[in-house]
């Protein structure tokens, strides 16, 4: 089924002697709207290791969405720009490269599954047409051998009757079985780094831990590494090694699974763990919400973005942006008062 | 009818209810089946959807009842039958003693104002060419339940600050309010004519989760404020068990387990509702790495041609041959607590 298994290249825990699969380095997208630019993504900087699952996660706006279109070069332009930055895929910087080459990687290098797999399957063609598309464009198959490859992939993902679901079109299919194709026609090459933009999200619960579990399984066979955009904090809790945590542009936070939810030291990600109803937890009489809404990205506050919905916030907060630094291990907090942050966790987690 | 929003009021209002009776929305065996036609001149009815069938609950004032269900359970559906937006094929729903179904539009429309709805999508329910101090005084329009211009002005001004605006902001549109904002209005009217009973369809769905925090906050604070009921309708089970006394577990139609939210969270009997609360990731990695989850095979089946027997016997991974031949009832397994499954013992 599996053609060519790849070998793990590391544990997350390890620091490596191998360089990251995928380096983003200050990258800033913006759009320009005729109110003015809106800086979506403000320079934000990460690794991808191979073989590892990083979450991406930050409430709608936060930018995470663009940093994905923005790594795959999709962002749509005008209004997008790319303003400046490095997407470091294999040491080869993919901002810099043509059209053409970028089409390679796309597909081959680099798998992409959207939120909506209604819109993102061409309604009038068959699913084998698409899944066999991107293995004739970038595998050179055609075919019966093109065929056979997409039938194997249809029932990798668990789609049973794959030879005869080869003819269907995607409204022959439930929303979770659209989802299942998208995954096989990411992984129909086998990509080195799937990314998953809330793939789940429009999938009821029961349907969503089905995808979820076999996309992780699916990756880790492969050696691929996984990307997860979402802002749902449960998922990444239970898939992910490392995460970052998004607010307006940047990244606010970032560390491993465990660092992140039992020791947040961002008050944005407390804000966020505080925020959602928890049923690993007694039942608690209120939530304790984050006041205030997400700033106006066309006029965001002087200083640090979070500072007017921040508990913590302090005269240093209003001059200039605090950018990230190590606070412990892989645990990196973009806050002036991340120790007394840190250091309440103790009364409102656990 | 006074018209002041002041907590007393309703209080006065609840406790003559309550001598009535101690139910305030009684349904029973409500079924609503939606015909499929076939032909062109002459159309037959070739087979039915059963989106509804044959579900009972109840609830108290002041009383908030969850129902959950993946999409295609029924639960909208169940909602608008509640309210007779669609028209149960039969079944009874009882609101303060008085039977709706039946009921002509024009008699339903005094019973309307006693049950304010706030549905999911803040974009879409909002008129976007009325101002949102006219979108949140027309229930007050039409039920007449201003005395004068002064009185409705003062009554629109005080629902803005009830729900956490402005005032000041009554002369804008909704293009100019957030989406947080906006779902504080589809509140401010919905409970603009003081009803006792809030039906909440996937409500705080589509908020982010730090301001579905504040939503929550709010609704606490108005049903505690004003004794208000509420039907909670949500596929989220965590903001269900945060919100609801009482929870309904919808599958195909049917209501498959029912029970007080601590019980049902704590020991859930039915086998879809242990799928559905194993399946909800939490944001807790150490907590994840160590829990039992149950991965449900397939999809939802066709409501159009439900599986013969129990409905969830298809997926049910404690399933035996009988599932398939009996219809489950709902057997009261604790108490307080139903279940409607053939194999689910009763707990002590």
């Amino acid at each position: 089924m599996v053609r060519h298994k790849r070998a793990k290249y590391m544990t997350t825990d390890t620091p490596t002697n191998t360089s990251p699969l995928l380096q983003v380095r200050d990258l800033r997208t913006s759009f320009i709207t005729p109110q003015g630019k809106i800086p979506a993504v403000n320079g934000i900087s990460f690794d991808v290791n191979h073989g590892e699952t990083l979450g991406l996660v930050g409430e709608s706006g936060c930018g995470k969405s663009v940093s994905a279109l923005s790594i795959m070069r999709l962002v749509p332009n005008p209004p997008g720009v790319i303003e400046s930055g490095e997407v470091l895929f294999e040491g080869v910087d993919l901002l810099k490269i043509s059209n053409k080459e970028m089409q390679s990687v796309r597909g081959a290098g680099i798998g992409m599954i959207f939120q909506e797999p209604m819109s993102s399957l061409n309604p009038v063609l068959t699913i084998g047409r698409q899944i066999t598309e991107p293995l004739g464009v970038h595998l050179g198959l055609s075919g019966v051998a093109a065929e056979n490859r997409a039938a194997e992939l249809l029932e990798m993902v668990g789609i049973a009757d794959s030879r005869r679901r080869l003819g269907d079109h995607p409204h022959q299919l439930s929303g979770g079985q659209r989802q299942r194709v998208m995954i096989a026609i990411g992984l129909s090459c086998e990509p080195k780094l799937l990314i998953a933009d809330e793939a789940t999200t429009a999938l009821d619960v029961t349907i969503q831990a089905q995808i979820l579990e076999l996309m992780k399984n699916l990756t880790s066979q492969l050696g691929t590494s996984l990307l997860i955009i979402t802002h749902n904090l449960g998922i990444i809790a239970r898939y992910a090694d490392r995460l970052n945590v998004m607010y307006a542009g940047k990244i606010r936070e970032s560390g491993t699974a465990e660092q992140v939810y039992l020791r947040p030291s961002h008050p944005y990600t407390i804000g966020l763990l505080n925020s959602v109803p928890r049923l690993d937890r007694p039942l608690s009489e209120r939530l304790d919400p984050i006041e205030g809404e997400i700033p106006d990205p066309l006029n965001l506050p002087m200083g640090c973005a979070f500072r007017p919905r921040c508990r913590w916030v302090t005269e240093q907060c209003k001059v200039a942006e605090p950018v990230l630094g190590q606070i412990a291990g892989r645990q990196s907090v973009a806050c002036y008062e991340s120790k007394a942050v840190s250091g309440s966790v103790g009364i409102t987690l656990q | 009818m006074t018209v002041t929003p002041t907590a007393s009021d309703r209080a006065v209002a609840s406790d003559s209810e309550k001598s009535e009776s101690d139910v305030l929305l009684s349904v029973r065996d409500l079924k609503v089946h939606f015909p499929i036609k076939r032909g062109f001149l002459v159309q037959r009815e070739v087979a039915s959807v059963k989106a509804v069938d044959g579900i009972s609950f109840d609830i108290r004032p002041g009383e908030t009842l969850g129902l959950v269900g993946e999409s295609g359970s029924g639960k909208t559906t169940a909602a608008k039958a509640v309210i007779q937006l669609n028209r149960p094929g039969s079944g009874s729903v009882k609101f303060e003693g008085q039977e709706l179904v039946g009921l002509s539009t024009s008699a339903m429309r005094p019973v309307r104002r006693k049950i304010g709805m706030v549905f999911q999508d803040p974009y879409g329910s909002l008129n976007p060419r009325m101002r949102a101090g006219d979108i949140i005084g027309e229930p007050l329009k039409v039920h007449g339940l201003a005395e004068s211009q002064v009185d409705y002005r003062r009554q629109v001004s005080s629902l803005f600050s009830t729900v956490g605006l402005s005032p000041a902001m009554s002369e804008r549109y909704p293009n100019e309010f957030s989406g947080g904002q906006r779902q504080r209005l589809g509140v401010a009217r919905a409970i603009a004519a003081k009803p006792s009973l809030l039906i909440l369809d996937e409500a705080v769905s589509a908020l982010d989760v730090s301001i579905q925090a504040q939503i929550l906050n709010l609704l606490q604070d108005l049903q505690e404020q004003y004794n208000l009921a509420f039907l909670f309708i949500a596929h989220d089970l965590s903001v269900v068990r945060h919100i609801s006394h009482r929870v309904a577990v919808m599958y195909l139609g049917k209501i498959v387990e029912t029970a007080d939210s601590k019980d049902l969270y704590e020991r859930p009997l039915h086998p879809y509702t242990k799928a559905l609360l194993s399946a909800i990731p939490t944001p807790n990695p150490i907590h994840e790495r160590s829990r039992e989850r149950i991965i449900l095979r397939g999809d939802l089946p066709s409501p159009l041609s439900p599986p013969p027997g129990c409905g969830f016997s298809t997926r049910c991974p404690i399933a035996a041959d009988m599932c398939s031949a009996t219809v489950p009832e709902l057997r009261t397994l604790a108490p307080n607590q139903q279940a409607a499954c053939l194999l689910a013992g009763s707990v002590e």
